[in-house]
């Protein structure tokens, strides 16, 4: 058993391991911690810290750096996030590798300071203007927090594609145990501006955009087919099937355990990627199945959109996907039943 | 015996600014004091969204591709990761000042150990000639089809006035082009920039008063002239702060 650690600091503490050359930030409820924690870690560690000025600063920085072939970094929560995105969308264009950490917190706007999960559809469709998806990985666990943070690094750069961890601020906020990987000494990349000319980088003025869709577009074709993670259990014959991830995932992982030990055919499918979606997942589920219902801390449900769409792909066009949202904070296993129930009886229409 | 000045080697081909822009003089002076310095082989320029994005294909050098105004952030890490590296950020006033305010400002500010150059020209050129914080009262612009109303939009900007007197860096100065001496100074100012730079005192920023003729509706010669009747009494040309002292 490892020490017992906060997630947002876990998390910092993984990129780190993960040879991570700088962070720039900017600090938010409820993110702060990896930034205070990376103030003084990061120099102790012979890395790159940056306060900056505003989280459109913070992103510029990490682009600026991403440019000289170093391993970055930055973090923060909901409108956070939203203030990043013209920065992402420039390193998407450059094809630089970045990782982005997202602790959501709920809501439009400023938001709440509780946790939430509303800012899924920004992640896995991309968030700023262009065409083009981040890598969204969400881990349900302060261990498995710490274990796609340093996966997170080697995807981005084997991809050159942006890497998000999306998780909540009560994964953030929540103590568990953890072990930390091994350190990893990772070199500046050589692909990158050394002051030497060596190598020459296309501007957007004047390349040829429409090949350079197609070449991403394979490249989106391949991270699709490779990069799926979920966890499943009982969708073999399950009844009604769950979608979730995050913290309702592990509550998913609960409600269907107990139900299973009665004797009640449900099951789960727990999505660790949100983009690429695991649209595998689906392969194994019982094809008599009477719904999907997503579990999501949520004002109206977004993965349901994507439970529905990959469920039509996958022959399952006919059954209807539900959504159980819960308000701002962490579901609460007895009103997902509640709702559940309501599901079952016929109470509740379909979202799709 | 004639001198024949050699063209920097760094810039490979032309230029593609319209006739009479300052920005290809402004590009060469910068290329001329890289290569005296000796750094030809060790320079990152950041380039801007703007006229000056037009660089791209006319220099064999790093070119860092800028987002409107955000150059002061990336080029502060830049800098910071590959710190004997010479970091240029080449802005426009629209970049810098208007649509960057926050991040020039902010750099300057934590006196990060790049240099910034900008190009004065009282508009924003590329996107066609409107109104930008450095437009004269009274300047007719695209946006300001009346004249600039100060009363409504505020004075024209001192960028280089407001870093020199408030915050720590190493050296500030204003240079113009109107005649072979000024251009002399303008790239003496550059030179010690990047000296300030190369010798790690702090963040160093030249402005350069620069004519844009197709967007003032002048010759070149007329633009010129109106930079020295009506720009310079209002930008004061010199060195506002040298704290290296050389």
């Amino acid at each position: 058993m490892g020490d017992m650690v906060k997630g947002n600091i876990a998390m910092a503490e993984a990129a780190i391991r993960a040879g991570m050359h700088m962070y720039a930030g900017y600090p938010i409820t409820p993110s702060s911690e990896i930034m205070e924690y990376m103030s003084w870690r990061a120099q102790e560690a012979g890395r790159q810290y940056i306060q900056a000025e505003s989280e459109l600063g913070a992103m510029y920085m990490v682009y600026g750096a991403a440019s000289v072939g170093s391993r970055v970094l930055t973090a923060s929560s909901g409108l956070g996030i939203s203030l990043k995105q013209e920065g992402v969308s420039y390193m998407q264009a450059a094809d630089y590798p970045c990782v982005m950490i997202s602790v959501c917190r709920y809501g439009d706007g400023l938001g709440s300071l509780q946790s939430g999960q509303t800012d899924y559809l920004r992640e896995t469709r991309g968030g700023g203007n262009g065409d083009y998806r981040n890598i969204v990985l969400s881990p349900s666990s302060v261990q498995e927090a710490v274990d796609l943070v340093y996966l997170a690094f080697d995807l981005s750069e084997k991809y050159r594609n942006i890497v998000v961890i999306l998780t909540e601020g009560a994964l953030g906020q929540m103590m568990e145990d953890c072990e930390y990987p091994d350190y990893k000494e990772v070199p500046f990349y050589d692909w990158a501006f050394d002051g030497k000319h060596t190598n020459p980088q296309p501007s957007q003025m004047t390349m040829d955009l429409y090949e350079r869709a197609q070449r991403r577009n394979a490249l989106r074709a391949e991270i699709t087919e490779n990069e799926q993670r979920w966890e499943a259990v009982g969708v073999e014959d399950a009844e009604y099937v769950f979608f979730a991830y995050g913290i309702p995932g592990r509550i998913a992982l609960g409600i269907v355990d107990d139900a299973r030990k009665r004797g009640e055919k449900l099951g789960v499918v727990r999505a660790i990627s949100l983009w690429p979606f695991p649209q595998k997942a689906f392969d194994a589920i019982n094809k008599d199945v009477k719904g999907f219902v997503t579990i999501e801390t949520a004002d109206d449900g977004q993965m349901v959109e994507d439970v529905a769409l990959f469920a039509k792909k996958k022959g399952f066009g006919d059954v209807p996907c539900y959504t159980i949202t819960s308000p701002p904070g962490v579901p609460k296993t007895v009103d997902v039943l509640k709702k559940f129930e309501a599901i079952k009886a016929g109470e509740v229409k379909e979202v799709f | 015996m004639a001198v024949v000045k050699k063209v920097p080697e760094k810039i490979a081909r032309q230029v593609p600014f319209c006739p009479g822009c300052g920005h290809g003089i402004v590009v060469r002076l910068i290329m001329e004091c890289v290569e005296e310095l000796g750094y030809n082989d060790n320079v990152i320029f950041g380039k801007p969204v703007g006229c000056a994005s037009l660089l791209d294909n006319s220099l064999d050098i790093d070119i860092f591709t800028g987002a409107h105004g955000r150059n002061g952030a990336s080029l502060t890490a830049i800098k910071r990761l590959k710190p004997d590296t010479l970091v240029i950020s080449y802005q426009g006033d629209g970049d810098a000042y208007n649509i960057g305010f926050a991040e020039t400002m902010n750099a300057a500010y934590r006196n990060e150990k790049f240099t910034v150059v900008t190009i004065n020209n009282t508009n924003f050129g590329m996107t066609g000639g409107q109104m930008a914080w450095t437009t004269m009262p009274g300047q007719k612009t695209t946006t300001s089809v009346n004249g600039r109303d100060v009363e409504l939009s505020g004075l024209p900007i001192k960028m280089p006035e407001m870093i020199a007197t408030s915050f720590d860096t190493a050296y500030v100065a204003r240079g113009a082009l109107f005649t072979p001496a000024e251009i002399n100074k303008t790239k003496g100012y550059i030179k010690k920039a990047l000296q300030a730079q190369s010798d790690g005192i702090g963040h160093s920023m030249v402005e350069v008063l620069s004519p844009c003729p197709t967007n003032w509706h002048m010759s070149p010669l007329e633009a010129q002239e109106r930079i020295i009747k009506e720009l310079v009494p209002y930008y004061p040309l010199g060195e506002l702060k040298n704290k290296g002292g050389k």
